[in-house]
């Protein structure tokens, strides 16, 4: 009678220790926790990336107050205006000339720094990385005073080999180049420090065979650094374009786009048009002409990365 | 015979040796030549910031040697730091760098335990997403964004324009796919072992996460923590479209609209503000400088 009686409340409580273990295990059950985990990342990403992206898509297709459906108004319009096609030509410019003399700089300084005795490569690598840490608002603002009409550093230096003055930005060609010169002074340390970093990965016996073999630096430098380096700065260069292409800081403080929107890039432009002229359709799709470059950019990185996610 | 081969060898390695270490000697001037070249070239905008900082607007116009100080004053300094308008965009910098680092912390890191570790259904897909995400540019979102911000206003009356603390929804979508992934890295490289004797021993997923994940790849996460406050610091299109009243700005986007008045440029005060402005990064640089690289070569050689 007793056993029974024990037995039958044994029973019962298994039975609602099982009911709660089934709740706790749904709480605790591995994709829900990585679902709540996940969660304020996922709408992040759709409310503040995706949606915006796609907003942007709709709101190109709108007339200036923003009332009326006009298609691809908005694009044909921009087809039929000079300064439209000078900023595809500036931009594309402006990214592919920077991205390469940031690539060219950030090799030799890279090969520079690696060169020197290992004690003395963290002072140089420091101080040489400078630019990238400055915001750079800030140092735009340095090179404006530097580049100044009336004050300019250079030019003063310039006078004493009988150069110059240079209207650094109120000449077209040569607000182009400042322009190019500030974003490769800002970019080049990022490149430098990814390609030490690269560099210090070659195995040095490659170099020894190299060596024996009766290679001289340059075919070091062709058949053993850039094979081992190509993943890395195909990577770096391609990320560079995106940044380059997308840049807004320097160009909006050096010339905001001027002399006569000489230098405008997507940008800049997009922004004159979009906010400070309030008509924001057109500035949308400004902007969404940026998105096929990206995407190019985009595929060949996401390549890169998922076929070293593989080896790994 | 082979004592004779020897012998044969044996000077001309040496003549060898001693020209490779002259190369070698040369090389290494080079070197140096170069590097310093390439020094005075990425060092002369700060250090011209600094110059022109100390120099009164009456040594400015009176255009002396530009790269010389040669009555070494603080006015501007001082001038600055005690300015209610100077000390506010501080102070919004300030407050909205670290509350960004903040969400951003709060929001990548567990996400990327999960990504790493906790194998579900489109969790790769997610992944990638997330570094598609970091690829997408401010200047790409910034039209829709400013578009939705007012809509947003107009529907629930929430005044979120020219509101500085706008800015703490808007930078995390800058910070968090690069923190996320390259805390995706870090944890993937802690070795499974771990944190399977932690569930065997009962420990629940968070705390994992918590007494075992976050510990061990502290370096990763000082170095996504340097990461969200630089670019919150720096970033410039975004408040210099969503906020314009004098009160609501922060610090780069203060400088460049307030300081710089009409055609009057005080060049003595913009470059001791911009100086001031970068401090705040260059001297997390100078303290963590390896956590700042790793977290830079994070990025490209972790995926």
């Amino acid at each position: 009678m007793a056993d029974v009686v024990v037995e039958q409340g044994q029973a019962v409580r298994a039975a609602r220790a099982r009911k709660q273990a089934s709740l706790r295990n749904v709480l605790g059950r591995k994709s829900t926790v990585a679902f709540f985990l996940t969660l304020p990342l996922i709408l992040l990403i759709a409310l503040l990336v995706l949606y915006p992206a796609v907003y942007s898509v709709h709101l190109a297709t709108l007339n200036k107050s923003m009332q009326k459906f006009v298609g691809f108004g908005n694009f044909l319009f921009l087809f039929k205006r000079d300064t439209f096609w000078m900023v595809v030509k500036q931009s594309c410019i402006f990214a592919v000339t920077a991205v390469f003399f940031k690539a060219l700089i950030g090799f030799i300084v890279a090969h520079f720094v690696h060169n020197i005795p290992a004690k003395g490569q963290r002072k140089w690598r420091g101080m040489l990385l400078v630019p990238w840490v400055i915001p750079p608002a800030m140092s735009t603002l340095a090179w404006l005073w530097l580049f100044d009409p009336s004050y300019s550093a250079f030019n003063y230096t310039l006078s004493f080999f009988g150069i110059g003055p240079i209207n650094w930005l109120g000449d077209n060609v040569w607000a182009r180049f400042s322009v190019i010169l500030v974003n490769i002074w800002y970019g080049a340390p990022f490149f430098m420090i990814m390609y030490l970093a690269a560099l210090k990965s070659v195995p040095d016996q490659l170099y020894e065979a190299a060596a024996i073999d009766g290679a001289n630096w340059w075919q070091k430098i062709w058949y053993v650094t850039l094979p081992m380096m190509r993943n890395i700065i195909a990577i770096t260069a391609l990320f560079s374009l995106i940044v380059t292409f997308a840049n807004f800081d320097i160009v909006r403080i050096l010339t905001s786009g001027g002399p006569l929107d000489q230098t405008h890039i997507f940008a800049t432009w997009a922004f004159k048009v979009g906010i400070e002229g309030s008509d924001i359709p057109l500035g949308a799709s400004v902007s969404l002409f940026m998105v096929p470059i990206l995407a190019i950019a985009a595929i060949f990185i996401l390549r890169d990365v998922s076929k070293r996610g593989n080896e790994a | 015979m082979s004592t004779l081969a020897i012998d044969k060898a044996g000077p001309s390695r040496k003549v060898k040796y001693g020209s490779m270490s002259r190369d070698r000697a040369w090389a290494l001037r080079w070197s140096y030549f170069f590097l310093v070249l390439f020094a005075i070239f990425f060092l002369t905008p700060p250090i011209y910031m600094l110059v022109t900082s100390l120099k009164s607007s009456a040594e400015i116009s009176a255009a002396t040697n530009p790269w010389w100080v040669f009555h070494p004053t603080l006015s501007n300094y001082v001038e600055l730091l005690t300015s209610n308008q100077f000390l506010r965009f501080f102070w919004n910098s300030s407050i909205v760098s670290l509350a960004v680092v903040l969400v951003t912390m709060l929001i990548s890191v567990p996400a990327a335990f999960a990504l790493a570790r906790m194998k579900f259904w489109g969790s790769t897909t997610l992944a990638t997403g997330v570094f598609l995400t970091y690829l997408i540019p401010d200047s790409l979102l910034f039209i829709p964004l400013f578009k939705m911000l007012a809509l947003v206003q107009d529907y629930t009356g929430i005044t979120l324009l020219n509101r500085w603390y706008v800015l703490l929804f808007i930078y995390p979508t800058l910070t968090v796919p690069f923190c996320t992934w390259i805390m995706i890295g870090y944890f993937a490289s802690i070795p499974k072992e771990l944190d399977e004797a932690a569930l065997i021993d009962g420990a629940s997923w968070l705390q994992t996460l918590t007494r075992i994940f976050i510990p061990v790849a502290l370096p990763g996460l000082i170095a996504a923590t340097i990461f969200a406050f630089t670019v919150s610091w720096a970033q410039f299109l975004y408040p210099l479209v969503f906020t314009t009243s004098v009160d609501q700005l922060v610090l780069p986007v203060g400088i460049t609209t307030t300081l710089i008045k009409g055609d009057v440029f005080n060049w003595g005060q913009i470059m001791t503000g911009a100086l001031l402005g970068a401090a705040p990064p260059l001297i997390i640089y100078a303290f963590l400088m390896d956590y700042y690289i790793a977290g830079l070569t994070a990025g490209a050689t972790k995926g």
